[in-house]
């Protein structure tokens, strides 16, 4: 029975981290209606500048989080005005396919620059620090990650459902031909969409590189849980992001329980069955998906 | 008695049947049938990789280019395709070379099963459900020991007493049949009534429906006839080096290289992906001492082409010639009584 709570605990608390990175996929569908496949490739880049970052300076690297979320805002920017604005609109398979080569090149490109070692992040005491409840330990480390993917989720919806510029947002993703006739810019829409999507990508991946160690081939999984997640919260559904993220953390702890190699399995599996049993996802907002 | 100025006109839908593309084919695969009593065993092995790979593009451009699926999970069939044949030849005893066929069965078998699933994602959420399906594979075998496990299979305990000439000639001709099969039956197949329905689905979903297209079944058929021929074109890459593991064959590089053969050289076409194989391992004969930075530049003239000539070497050039060598999509034309 304590194995079992055991599980839930910590499933739910690695699914707080799923759930983050699944917010920046999401977030960059649910704009610009663009699948970005480089998602994982983006969120280990992140987790590398953090290397850089301790490497030249010294600073902790919950720290260098100030340094990396402007940044890769400002990447998230450029990459859509600059490449992803000027596929063809008509189709929407051709920006995922760009996105596609940019996941390819990023991480040959990390390969070359940093090898295809593993390396981590060392944040210090915070990483092996627990509290202890009702026999289950809980790591400070996930419950912080857990706590602040709430906050920013919270930040997220408060900004599309409450400000002008969350308004303009969803005027756009409406219907961009009407809201560029009152003076909207869509494509400027969308590049500070693929900002606020890549800035989520910035947190998730710095604290990635804290949790876990990584190497430059680690964005093709990161790019599949973050998928998961965003399916089986159901598409749409900023909370069901959240839902999805704690599901498929579930189902990896309960892998491993099984077997160190089961993990992604079982987080795959579990997608899979619940492709058959309910498609539309947890908390899905409509009939079907995209 | 008809009014003369009013002439009875009729829309044909037909596809042009140019003889010269077919002859060109014939004569070609003619004259590559009866390379390998000139070619050494490593040329024929090179060429043995371009027909598996023009197999596996002619296949993702039957899915994306006339159909309007894109998978990045194409590794997924390739990497059956191979476990498939090795099985049955090392636990069942059959012989490699028609277990070649055998492999291509299961991963037709496993298209069908995966399908009702990954129909839920649509557009691009199908790509990535299609790569979430070679994951389930890949780590499944990984940690499984009776299939090898993480150190993979290798064949030589099946073509133990098979001479090496006759292994490589038999394998050659067999990559040989697998291309010309994924060439000539997607030409046909497109062609066919059933072709037209495939485009209408492409075109919009609903108006295929409203006109008595059953969208749903297109779309199956399409999707296990593309897993058959990747299948097959996979159980031939392994065939050809005698050794696979699950890291290599459920790589989603694979589905990379098949999406730069294909939007290189042009999607939508059937010349398109023979144009791309070719041109891919000429790069790589060239380039590859130069390891991941031949990778990167593979990466930005894909990007370059998408954002630049979206339509491929061979749609730039058939826009400025009228050349069609394999015309698939048909032509609205008026013709009298």
């Amino acid at each position: 029975m304590r194995d079992l709570i055991d599980t839930l605990v910590q499933g739910i608390l690695l699914g707080g981290f799923f759930a983050l990175s699944g917010l920046g996929l999401s977030l960059s569908f649910g704009i610009m209606r663009i699948v970005n496949i480089a998602h994982g490739d983006f969120l280990v880049v992140a987790s590398y500048l953090g290397v850089v970052i301790v490497a030249l300076t010294g600073v902790n690297p919950l720290l260098a989080l100030l340094v990396i979320v402007p940044l890769m805002f400002a990447v998230g920017y450029v990459l859509q005005r600059a490449l992803l604005n000027r596929a063809e609109t008509s189709n929407e398979l051709s920006p995922m396919l760009i996105t596609f080569g940019l996941s390819i090149i990023l991480h040959n490109a990390l390969q070359e620059i940093f090898s295809a070692d593993f390396k981590s992040l060392d944040a210090g005491p915070i990483e092996v620090a627990s509290l202890s409840a009702g026999g289950v330990n809980i790591g400070w480390l996930p419950l912080s990650i857990l706590l602040l993917a709430l906050g920013i989720f919270a930040a997220l919806h408060w900004l599309i459902a409450n400000t002008r510029f969350g308004r303009i947002v969803r005027a756009t993703v409406d219907d961009p031909e009407m809201t560029s006739l009152m003076g909207v810019d869509p494509r400027r829409i969308y590049a500070l969409g693929m900002a606020l999507s890549m800035a989520i990508v910035g947190i998730a991946g710095s604290l990635y590189g804290i949790k876990s160690s990584f190497n430059p081939m680690a964005g093709g999984d990161q790019l599949l849980f973050a998928f998961e997640t965003v399916i089986i919260g159901g598409m749409g559904s900023i909370w069901g992001t959240l839902a999805g993220g704690m599901a498929l953390g579930v189902s990896q702890m309960i892998g491993l329980r099984i077997d160190a190699g089961w993990g992604a399995f079982a987080g795959h599996l579990m997608f899979f069955v619940f492709l058959f049993v309910r498609p539309n996802g947890l908390l899905a907002k409509g009939g079907q998906h995209a | 008695m008809p009014d003369r100025n009013l002439t009875p006109t009729r829309a044909d839908w037909r596809v042009s049947t140019p003889i010269i593309g077919p002859l060109l084919l014939l004569a070609l695969a003619l004259a590559l049938a009866v390379v390998p009593f000139f070619a050494e065993t490593a040329t024929l092995r090179l060429m043995v990789e371009i027909l598996a790979m023009i197999a596996m593009a002619q296949a993702w451009n039957l899915l994306a280019g006339y159909t309007g699926f894109v998978s990045v999970g194409q590794q997924a069939f390739i990497g059956i395709g191979a476990y498939g044949l090795f099985l049955f030849a090392l636990k069942a005893g059959v012989s490699p070379f028609v277990a070649v066929l055998l492999g291509g069965l299961v991963a037709a078998g496993v298209g069908a099963a995966a399908a009702p699933a990954l129909f839920h994602l649509r557009g691009p959420y199908f790509a990535i459900g299609s790569w979430v399906l070679a994951e389930l594979f890949r780590i499944f075998i990984t940690n499984t020991a009776w299939l090898g496990g993480a150190s993979g299979l290798t064949l030589a305990q099946a073509v133990r007493g098979v001479p090496l000439t006759y292994r490589t000639h038999t394998t050659y001709w067999i990559a040989l049949g697998v291309a010309l099969l994924s060439v000539v039956g997607i030409y046909c197949l497109l062609r066919s009534r059933f072709g037209l329905a495939i485009r209408t689905v492409r075109d919009n979903e609903a108006s295929a429906q409203s006109v008595g297209v059953d969208v749903a079944r297109v779309k199956l058929m399409v999707f296990v006839v593309a897993s058959f021929i990747t299948g097959c074109a996979g159980a031939v890459v392994y065939l050809n080096t005698m050794f696979v593991t699950s890291t290599a064959a459920f790589t989603v590089d694979w589905s990379a290289l098949i999406i730069f053969v294909v939007i290189v050289g042009g999607l939508g076409t059937l010349e398109g992906p023979i144009i791309g194989a070719l041109l891919y391992f000429a790069l790589r004969e060239w380039l590859a001492d130069y390891g991941t930075w031949y990778i990167i530049a593979l990466g930005v003239i894909a990007i370059t082409t998408m954002v630049l000539a979206p339509q491929g070497l061979w749609g730039s050039l058939t826009r400025r010639l009228p050349i069609e060598l394999f015309p698939a999509a048909s032509r609205l034309r008026r013709v009298n009584r």
